[in-house]
């Protein structure tokens, strides 16, 4: 848990290390950029070798046991979108997750979705 | 082959469908606190690596040089049930942001674009934007203080609104106005579809 480790610095003083330390300077994730709302999953009953991954690599992987947004997981690891879809597409490569793209809206009109997510909204 | 369904992980878990709603207008205009009444928002942060030169800055040493900017999106989920979840994006109002913007917009279901009749010209550019782009949107007034300036027809008028294009008042404090917006979106996306 990276981010709550105690610090003198507060959070006005920004990263002690830039963001993109983390990517090794690298600002564009390797392959298609992940969708924000795409749905990541850690594949099971593969043996991870932790030694060469990152912290960050270990606890998305952890954080994604459940299928889990990009969104979801930038905002609960507190690192930039950039990075953390940088992150994702290391694990990718290396066949640790596997990614649900979310359907796009031209094939979504699915009326009934729609209506459930009208009424649901309805109900709040 | 018994079966076709499972490919690497046996038994995967169920993979809920996710919608992304766009809340987009200019700055002050209650974007946050749009999302705020109807989910639980985090910020969620964005550091994009620019590449300089910009305009009209000097490069005096001939190196180019990275700089990045901070921007912190408003980002709210609701779910619907288990499977079925919604995720809210505000989209960083100012003009210089505008890099993020095709990132959300892609795949995004539908925009409420947020007007504060004070300054509507502000909410100029996420019209032009999403009419550009087709992706399906309706405008919310934001009435401040119960304070409404201008009616439904006159906002359509200074925007140069598509008629089919819904208007409506909202105050964005308010969870149950703020509810009815994202329902009237949900709603408008439908009629588009048809």
């Amino acid at each position: 848990m990276p981010a709550t480790e105690d610090h003198w610095l507060d959070e006005e003083a920004g990263p002690v290390v830039r963001p993109y330390a983390l990517t090794r300077g690298r600002t564009r994730p390797t392959g298609e950029v992940l969708d924000l709302i795409a749905l990541v999953t850690a594949v099971r009953g593969i043996e991870v070798d932790r030694v060469s991954l990152d912290p960050e690599h270990l606890a998305l992987l952890s954080m994604c046991r459940l299928p889990a947004s990009v969104a979801d997981l930038a905002a609960d690891l507190d690192l930039p979108l950039g990075v953390v879809q940088i992150l994702l597409a290391d694990l990718r490569s290396l066949k640790l997750i596997a990614v649900h793209h979310p359907t796009p809206p031209a094939q979504l009109p699915d009326m009934q979705i729609l209506r459930e997510v009208a009424d649901g909204l309805r109900r709040l | 082959m018994a079966s076709a369904g499972s490919d690497q992980a046996s038994g995967p878990p169920e993979i809920p469908v996710t919608i992304k709603l766009l809340v987009a207008g200019g700055f002050g205009a209650g974007k946050t606190t749009l999302v705020g009444s109807v989910s639980e928002i985090r910020p969620l942060r964005t550091e994009e690596a620019l590449s300089e030169p910009g305009v009209g800055v000097d490069i005096l040493d001939g190196v180019e040089r990275k700089t990045t900017t901070t921007v912190a999106l408003d980002f709210g989920r609701i779910t619907i049930r288990q499977n079925l979840v919604i995720y809210l994006f505000g989209t960083p109002g100012q003009e210089r942001f505008w890099f993020m913007w095709d990132e959300l917009a892609r795949g995004a279901l539908g925009a409420v674009v947020l007007a504060d009749t004070r300054r509507l010209a502000d909410c100029f550019p996420s019209v032009d934007y999403f009419e550009r782009r087709g992706t399906p949107f309706i405008v919310a007034v934001n009435c401040f203080n119960g304070e409404q300036r201008h009616t439904p027809d006159r906002v359509r008028d200074a925007l140069d609104l598509d008629p089919h294009v819904p208007v409506l008042l909202c105050d964005a404090r308010d969870r149950q106005s703020s509810k009815m917006v994202f329902v009237a979106l949900v709603e408008h996306v439908m009629t588009m579809a048809r």
